[in-house]
C-alpha cells in the first residue's frame, strides 16, 4: 500500500471557535465575589420549655436600639453611627471599673491562664421600618469594636494581630474577648 | 539595495495570525478560573448595603440564597413595587405568607450532602432600601426551620 500522506487540519478556524467559548463563557458565569457578614441565629426556644428569666445584671446589658427614621440609641443615649465604636470599646473594656459598666470575671483560659473576662451583653433591637443599611451600619460597628478588641488583645499577650493567629490562639482571643450580640425578639406591632 | 526595493512593492505584509487562538484560549482560561456559574437570575432589584467587617463566603456550594427587594421593571406590573422575596426563581406571591421559604429551605437542604447539611449557609441579599420588618420575618422563618447560619450580604465599601 502506498503511504497516503494525511493532510493537514486547517486551523485557520481555531481563532473562531475559541471565541465562541469565550463569549460562551462571559454571558453565563458572574464575577461578583460573594461576601457579607456572617451571623448565627439563636434556635427557637422549644415550646414546653419554661421561659427563664436569665438574670442578667442590668449594669451588664447595653441597648441598642435604631427607630424608624435609622435613629440610633445605644445605652438610653441618642448618638450618631460614628461614636457607637468607641462607646461599645469602652462599654466591653471597663477600663476604670465604673460600676455602672459590665462586670468583670476571671476565667481560666487553657494556654492563657487567668484572663478578666466581661461579662457585657450587647443587646440590639431594631423598628420594622428600620432600612436594611442603616441595621448592616450598626451592625458593622459592633463586629468593627469587637475586632479592635480583639486586635488589641492579641497585641497584648501573642504581639500579633489577631488575623496573624494559629487557630488555637484564635480560639483563646475568642474566649478572652466574646462577641456576645444578642438580638432581641422582634416586636411584632403590624395589626392583624 | 535594488533587491529590497523590488520586493517591497508598496503593500503591507500580512500579520501572522497564526497565535491567535493561543492568546483567545488564555482569554478564555482566565474568565474559567476567575468566574463562577451564574447561580439564577435576579428579578428583584438588589444593591447590596456597604460594610466594612466583612467576611468571604468560604463554601460556595453549601450556600443558598434568598433574595429580597423591588421587583424590576418588567415584573413590576405583576407585583407592585413593594418589597418582594425571591427564592430560586420565583417572586413569592404574598409577603405575609412566608411557607414557601419553609419548603425552598428543606428543597435545598436536600441538595447538600448529608456530611455538609449542618454547614448550610443562607445568604440573604437584601436591597440597601429594605425595611427591615420583611427581613425579620425571613429571619424568623429560618429560626423556625432551623436554618441558623446566615450572611447578610454586603459589599466592601465606605459607608456614607
Amino acid at each position: 500500500m502506498a503511504k497516503k500522506k494525511v493532510p493537514e487540519i486547517n486551523g485557520s478556524s481555531m481563532a473562531d471557535i475559541a471565541f465562541i467559548a469565550l463569549i460562551f463563557f462571559l454571558m453565563v458565569t458572574t464575577m461578583d465575589k460573594e461576601e457579607g457578614i456572617s451571623r448565627l441565629l439563636p434556635p427557637i426556644p422549644p415550646e414546653d420549655q419554661k421561659m427563664e428569666d436569665l438574670k442578667v445584671n442590668r449594669r451588664n446589658i447595653i441597648q441598642v436600639k435604631i427607630n424608624s427614621n435609622d435613629r440610633l440609641l445605644a445605652g438610653s443615649q441618642p448618638m450618631d453611627v460614628s461614636q457607637l465604636k468607641d462607646k461599645i470599646k469602652e462599654f466591653m473594656t471597663n477600663p476604670y471599673d465604673d460600676p455602672n459598666l459590665p462586670e468583670k470575671e476571671v476565667q481560666d483560659i487553657p494556654g492563657l491562664g487567668p484572663v478578666p473576662v466581661s461579662k457585657g451583653v450587647i443587646s440590639l433591637q431594631n423598628d420594622r421600618g428600620t432600612t436594611y443599611q442603616a441595621y448592616i451600619t450598626v451592625q458593622n460597628e459592633l463586629i468593627k469594636a469587637i475586632n479592635e478588641l480583639r486586635d488589641d488583645f492579641s497585641m497584648k499577650t501573642f504581639g500579633k494581630k489577631y488575623s496573624k493567629l494559629s487557630d488555637e490562639q484564635q480560639e483563646m482571643v475568642r474566649k478572652a474577648v466574646p462577641q456576645k450580640i444578642s438580638e432581641a425578639e422582634p416586636k411584632d406591632v403590624r395589626k392583624k | 539595495m535594488a533587491k529590497f526595493i523590488k520586493e517591497n512593492k508598496g503593500e503591507l505584509p500580512q500579520m501572522n495570525t497564526s497565535s491567535l487562538p493561543d492568546i483567545v484560549f488564555i482569554i478564555l482560561m482566565f474568565f474559567m478560573v476567575c468566574t463562577s456559574m451564574r447561580q439564577n437570575e435576579t428579578k428583584v432589584r438588589v444593591t447590596t448595603p456597604m460594610a466594612t467587617e466583612i467576611a468571604k463566603l468560604d463554601r460556595k456550594d453549601l450556600a443558598t440564597y434568598i433574595y429580597i427587594g423591588t421587583p424590576s421593571q418588567q415584573y413590576q406590573k405583576e407585583y407592585g413595587t413593594d418589597s418582594r422575596i425571591q427564592l430560586n426563581d420565583v417572586i413569592c406571591k404574598d409577603n405575609t405568607d412566608l411557607s414557601p421559604i419553609r419548603d425552598f429551605i428543606a428543597a435545598e437542604r436536600e441538595k447538600i450532602s448529608e456530611v455538609d447539611r449542618p454547614f448550610m449557609q443562607v445568604n440573604i441579599k437584601a436591597d440597601k432600601d429594605t425595611r427591615m420588618g420583611i427581613i425579620t420575618d425571613v429571619k424568623q422563618e429560618l429560626r423556625r426551620c432551623s436554618a441558623l447560619k446566615i450572611m447578610y450580604g454586603a459589599r466592601k465599601g465606605a459607608q456614607k
